[in-house]
C-alpha cells in the first residue's frame, strides 16, 4: 500500500484528471476511495475487446505448457531431449494439442458425432456438446449478474454462494414437499428460489444500509451462514430423504422439473432460458429504468447521487435484494434443471465463479453472459478432455484462473503484443493503479 | 535558465489542442500564461513536462534543443511543476515527502533522515516558506502544501517552476503569500511559468504575459494592461466584466431561515444561529472568507447535513428535516460547490448528466421506466440554449472542460421550474466567458421570479450580482449590507472584525448585538 502511495507521489501527476490527490480529495474520508471502488473502476472501464482475446489466446497457450509438462511421458522425451529433440517437442505438442481438442469435441461439437449423424446415427449427439455448456452456463450466468448488478452500485458481493444456497433450499422444499399440477409446480418453484435468494442478498443490503457494515463482509459470513443453515436442514426429518441416512433432500417433484427445450437426451433446459431473460432483464433494469439510474449513479459517484437527491442507503438494499433474486434463480436453476435434490455442497464454486465471470465480462450484462458461456464450454470440455486423455479437469480451473490474471494486467498483455495504449481515460488510470499495486 | 518553445503543436483527433505556440520565458521572469479553461493550457505544460509528446515544433532549453519523453527528462533538465492537485502522501512528514524517489541515504541504504530535514529546512529559510519539516502532511493546510510542493521541485534543482493554477485552492491570503515567495524565487534567478486565467492575479505578479486562445497564442499583452484589454484578448470579443442587471423587484419571502445551527462531519458546530429570508426576485449573495460555514449551510438547505436546530421553510413549506429529494421536489436548485465530486458524474453521458436529479420526472420517465428519447431531445436542446461545447451529448461529462462542466450544471438546474436557486461558488475555476454566461443566466432567473442564494468567497462576484450581502464569519451571520458598501468595510466584517464593527459604523450594523441579525433592505 504504501509502494503503491510512493509510486504515486514519486511519479506526479500521469494525467490531470489522474487519481485525486490523496491529501485532499475525496470527502475527507482518507482512503475513501477504496478497493471497491478502484476495482469498480478496472472491472467497468479497463479492457478492450482485443485485450480479453488475447488474454485468452495467452492463457491457452500457458494452459497447453502446464498439460504437456504434467505429463510423464512428455517429461520422459524431454529427458532424452538431445538425442531426439524431434520427439520430444512432437509429444508436447500431441499431449497439449490432444488435451484441448477433447476440450473442444466436448464443448462445441465432435466431428464423429457429425459423421456418425450422416450415416443414420442419432442427431442429438451432435449437439450434446453445446447442450453442456448450456447446462454449465446457466448457474454462472445467473450468478455472474448478481454480481454485476451489484457491481454497478458499487457494491462487491462476494455472497453468491449464499444467496444461491438461499435459491436452493426454498426451490427444493416447494419441489418435494408441495403437490401442484405441472407447470405452475415448477414455476412456483422458481418463484420461490427467486424469493429465497432476495432475503439472502436483501439482508446484506439492509445491514449496509442501516449500519454501514461493509457489504464484503458481510456477504463472506453469510456464506457460511447459509452453508451451515443449509447442514442444519438436511438434519432435519423435514428436509431429509426418509430412510437416507445422507444429508440429502427427497427428490423433487416431476411437476416440479423444469422441462428440456431438446427432448430428454439433450440436457438443456428451461432454466439457460431464464438465465437468458435474467440478463436481458438486468439490461433493460439498469439501462432502460429510473431504478438503474439510480443504481448507476450511485456506484459512479455516491456524492453526486446525494446531491441529485437519491439515497444511496435506499439503493444498496434494492441492489442487493435484486442480486440475491438472480443468486436465487441459479439455485433454482441448478436444484429443478439438473439435480433434482438439494445435497450439501450444492453451490459448488459459484462464489469464484460469478465474480471471475462478472469481471470478465467487464459488469456488464452481455459482457456476463459471454463470459459465462466461455466458462461453461471449459467446464463442459473438461469432463469430456478427462475421460478421453487423462488429463486432469483441474486444468479448467488454471486455465480460468491465467485468463483473469491475463486480463488485469493489460499493461502485459500490450507488452507482449506490443499494442497502442488506448486514449487517455479511465484505462490510463487503471494502469498506473495496477502497476503501484 | 532560458525555455525557448517553437511551433508546438498538439493534436487530440480533429482538435487542435496547442497550434504552432511559440514562447520564451527569460531567466528570473514571471512569465503568466493567460486564457480560458480549454485554452490548451494544461495540454502545453503537459508538453513541456513531458507528459505528452508534441506532434511538431522543438524545446530549447539554454539553446539546446530537447525532447522529453517523460516527465524524468523533464526534472532532469530542470523544470519543476506544481499541480493543481497535490501529490503527496499525507501521512508522510513534510521532509519525507520532499525526498521521496530520491532519498539521501547512509551507508547499508538507510535513510538519511537528518539529511533530508536539513535539507527542506534550508530552502524553507532561504525563501521565507515557514515549512516545519517534521509535520506530517495531512495536518497541513492546503497553502502549505502547495509549498511543499514547491520544495519537492526546488529540491530537484528547478529552474523553472510551472505553477498550474495554483491561486485556485487557496485563500486569498494565501495567495499573497503564494505570491511572495513566486517574487523570492524569481530574485534568486529562477524563472515561473504561472497558468491562470485570474487577469487580478496576472497583473499583480507577471512581468510578461502570454494569452492562448484556442490552442493558439493572440497576445502578449504588457501586464499593466486593464482588465478589459486582456479580458478580451482572452475571449476574443468584449467581455461585460459587470453583468448587466436591472434593479431587483423584490416580491414575497419565499426562503426563511430561522437559528439554523448544523454541526459538519466531524461534529463541530459549523453554523451557529444562522437566520435569513430571501424574498422571491431578489439575489442575496452570502460573503465570506471560505471555511466559515458557508458549505454546511448550503448542505443543511439541501438536506444533505442533518439540522441540529432551528427551522428552514420554502414558500411556508417547513423543509427543515427533509430529505433532499423533498427540497428538489419543493422547487429548489442546487449549485454544489465541487462540481466534479457533487455536480456531475464524470463516467456519465452529458445527457445523463443534464437529467442526474429530474431523471424521475415527466418527461424523462414514466413509472420506472425511462424515455431515452426525450432525454436526448433535452439534452440536444440545453446543450444549444447554454452553449455547452461537447463533442456530442454521448459523451462522457468528464471529457469536457471545467467551464462546459459548470454550464451542464447550470442548464440542468435552471432549466426546470425553481422557486429558490441556491449556488455555492458558481463561477470558481472559470473562464471570464463562463463566469459571464453564468452570472447573465442567475440575474435571469432572479428576474423570473426565484429567490436566489449565491455564495461565494469572490467578492467580485458578490458585487456583480447581489441585491444585498450577507456576510458570514465563524458560522454566523455577522451583517448584511447593500452592494453599495465599500470592499474595505465588507473585508472587515469577513475578517470578523468584532471589535471595530461598532465605531466603524457599517450600514446594516445597527442592532446587531451577538447573534440577532438585523435585515436591510437594499437601499
Amino acid at each position: 500500500m504504501s509502494s503503491e502511495l510512493a509510486d504515486q507521489a514519486e511519479e506526479t501527476a500521469k494525467s490531470e484528471d489522474g487519481p485525486p490527490s490523496p491529501a485532499t480529495g475525496g470527502d475527507g474520508r482518507p482512503g475513501a476511495r477504496g478497493f471497491t471502488e478502484a476495482l469498480l473502476d478496472a472491472v467497468t472501464s479497463g479492457n478492450t475487446v482485443t485485450v480479453t482475446v488475447l488474454a485468452f489466446l495467452c492463457a491457452i497457450f500457458l494452459g497447453g505448457l502446464i498439460i504437456a509438462f504434467t505429463n510423464t511421458t512428455v517429461l520422459h522425451a524431454w529427458g532424452n531431449l538431445f538425442s531426439a529433440p524431434g520427439k520430444a517437442f512432437a509429444t508436447a505438442w500431441d499431449t497439449a494439442a490432444g488435451a484441448y481438442v477433447a476440450m473442444f469435441e466436448g464443448a462445441i461439437v465432435n466431428p464423429h458425432a457429425v459423421s456418425a449423424a450422416f450415416h443414420g446415427g442419432p442427431v442429438s449427439t451432435v449437439f450434446n456438446p453445446l447442450s453442456e455448456t448450456a447446462v454449465n452456463a446457466t448457474p454462472i450466468i445467473l450468478t455472474g449478474l448478481a454480481v454485476a448488478v451489484a457491481f454497478r452500485a458499487g457494491l462487491f458481493n462476494i455472497g453468491a454462494a449464499s444467496q444461491f444456497i438461499g435459491g436452493a433450499m426454498i426451490a427444493g422444499w416447494i419441489g418435494f414437499a408441495v403437490h401442484l399440477p405441472f407447470i405452475l409446480h415448477a414455476a412456483v418453484a422458481v418463484a420461490g428460489g427467486l424469493v429465497g435468494g432476495a432475503v439472502v442478498g436483501g439482508a446484506v443490503g439492509f445491514l449496509k444500509a442501516r449500519t454501514g457494515a461493509h457489504e464484503v463482509i458481510v456477504t463472506i459470513m453469510s456464506n457460511y451462514v447459509m452453508e451451515y443453515l443449509l447442514l442444519y436442514l438436511l438434519g432435519l426429518t423435514a428436509f431429509r430423504r426418509p430412510g437416507n441416512p445422507n444429508p440429502i433432500s427427497p427428490p423433487i417433484a416431476t411437476n416440479a422439473v423444469l422441462p428440456h427445450l431438446f427432448g430428454s437426451t439433450l440436457r438443456v433446459n428451461v432454466g439457460f432460458l431464464i438465465a437468458l431473460a435474467a440478463a436481458a432483464a438486468v439490461w433493460w433494469v439498469l439501462n432502460r429504468t429510473t431504478i438503474g439510474f439510480e443504481l448507476r449513479t450511485v456506484g459512479s459517484n455516491p456524492r453526486a447521487a446525494r446531491s441529485a437527491g437519491m439515497s444511496p442507503e435506499r439503493t444498496w438494499i434494492v441492489v442487493m435484494l435484486l442480486a440475491g433474486a438472480l443468486a436465487g434463480l441459479a439455485g433454482a436453476a441448478v436444484v429443478q434443471g439438473t439435480n433434482f435434490n438439494v445435497a450439501p455442497q450444492i453451490y459448488g464454486t459459484y462464489t469464484v465463479d460469478s465474480i471471475t465471470v462478472a469481471l470478465l465480462g467487464r459488469a456488464s450484462p452481455t459482457g456476463t453472459v459471454l463470459a459465462s458461456l466461455l466458462f461453461g464450454a471449459l467446464r463442459a470440455g473438461g469432463v469430456t478432455m478427462q475421460a478421453s486423455t487423462q488429463v486432469p479437469v483441474d486444468i479448467v480451473t488454471v486455465i480460468e484462473a491465467l485468463i483473469v490474471l491475463f486480463v488485469a494486467a493489460p499493461p502485459l498483455m500490450r507488452a507482449v503484443f506490443r499494442l497502442r495504449e488506448p486514449r487517455a481515460g479511465g484505462g490510463e488510470q487503471l494502469e498506473a493503479r495496477g502497476w503501484g499495486g | 535558465m532560458e525555455l525557448k518553445l517553437r511551433g508546438v503543436t498538439k493534436r487530440f483527433g480533429s482538435l487542435v489542442a496547442n497550434d504552432h505556440i511559440d514562447l520564451d520565458v527569460a531567466a528570473g521572469e514571471i512569465h503568466a500564461l493567460l486564457g480560458e479553461n480549454g485554452a490548451g493550457k494544461t495540454t502545453l505544460m503537459n508538453v513541456l513536462y513531458g507528459l505528452t509528446q508534441p506532434d511538431e515544433g522543438e524545446i530549447e532549453v539554454d539553446g539546446r534543443r530537447v525532447r522529453f519523453r517523460s516527465p524524468k527528462d523533464a526534472i532532469d533538465a530542470g523544470i519543476g511543476m506544481v499541480h493543481q492537485h497535490f501529490m503527496l502522501v499525507p501521512v508522510f512528514t513534510v521532509a519525507e515527502n520532499v525526498v521521496l524517489g530520491r532519498e539521501p541515504t547512509k551507508p547499508f541504504g538507510l535513510l538519511d533522515r537528518r539529511r533530508a530535514r536539513g535539507e527542506v529546512q534550508d530552502l524553507s529559510n532561504r525563501y521565507g516558506l515557514s515549512i516545519d519539516p517534521d509535520a506530517y502532511v495531512e495536518h497541513l493546510p492546503v497553502g502549505v502544501q502547495q509549498r511543499v510542493e514547491i520544495v519537492k521541485a526546488l529540491i530537484r534543482q528547478a529552474n523553472v517552476l510551472i505553477l498550474d493554477e495554483p491561486t485556485a485552492v487557496l485563500t486569498p491570503n494565501e495567495t499573497q503569500e503564494l505570491f511572495r515567495i513566486m517574487r523570492e524565487l524569481k530574485a534568486s534567478g529562477r524563472s515561473i511559468l504561472f497558468i491562470s486565467h485570474k487577469l487580478k492575479e496576472v497583473q499583480a505578479v507577471a512581468d510578461t504575459v502570454t494569452v492562448l486562445r484556442r490552442g493558439r497564442v493572440v497576445g502578449s499583452p504588457p501586464p499593466s494592461a486593464t482588465d478589459a484589454e486582456l479580458a478580451t484578448l482572452m475571449v476574443g470579443r468584449d467581455v461585460e466584466l459587470r453583468v448587466h442587471k436591472e434593479p431587483a423587484e423584490p416580491g414575497d419571502v419565499v426562503l426563511v431561515v430561522d437559528g439554523l445551527v448544523v454541526r459538519d462531519e466531524t461534529g463541530r458546530i459549523a453554523v451557529d444561529g444562522v437566520s435569513l429570508e430571501v424574498r422571491a426576485g431578489e439575489i442575496l449573495g452570502v460573503a465570506g472568507v471560505q471555511g466559515n460555514g458557508q458549505t454546511e449551510l448550503c448542505k443543511a438547505l439541501m438536506g444533505l447535513l442533518p439540522v441540529d436546530r432551528g427551522m428552514v421553510a420554502v414558500g411556508g413549506r417547513d423543509l427543515t428535516r427533509a430529505s433532499t429529494r423533498a427540497v428538489l421536489g419543493a422547487g429548489v436548485s442546487y449549485i454544489p460547490e465541487d462540481r466534479q465530486e457533487d455536480g456531475l458524474v464524470e463516467s456519465f453521458s452529458v445527457a445523463e448528466n443534464l437529467v442526474l436529479d429530474v431523471y424521475d420526472r415527466r418527461p424523462f420517465s414514466s413509472g420506472i421506466s425511462l424515455r431515452p428519447d426525450r432525454v436526448r431531445d433535452a439534452a440536444r436542446t440545453s446543450m444549444a440554449e447554454f452553449d455547452i461545447r461537447a463533442g456530442s451529448i454521448e459523451v462522457p461529462a468528464k471529457t469536457l472542460s471545467g467551464g462546459n462542466q459548470q454550464k451542464l450544471i447550470v442548464a440542468r438546474e435552471l432549466s426546470r421550474e425553481t422557486r429558490v436557486l441556491l449556488a455555492n461558488q458558481p463561477t470558481r475555476g472559470l473562464d471570464v466567458g463562463s463566469i459571464e454566461f453564468v452570472h447573465r443566466r442567475i440575474v435571469a432567473n432572479r428576474d423570473a421570479g426565484s429567490a436566489v442564494v449565491i455564495v461565494s468567497s469572490e467578492l467580485d462576484e458578490i458585487y456583480a450580482l447581489s441585491d444585498r450581502i450577507a456576510v458570514m464569519y465563524e458560522g454566523k451571520i455577522v451583517g448584511v449590507v447593500p452592494p453599495t458598501t465599500p470592499a474595505t468595510e465588507l473585508g472587515l466584517l469577513m475578517a470578523g472584525a468584532t471589535s471595530t464593527r461598532g465605531e466603524e459604523g457599517l450600514p446594516g450594523e445597527e442592532g446587531l448585538p451577538g447573534e440577532e441579525v438585523s435585515e436591510v433592505q437594499p437601499a
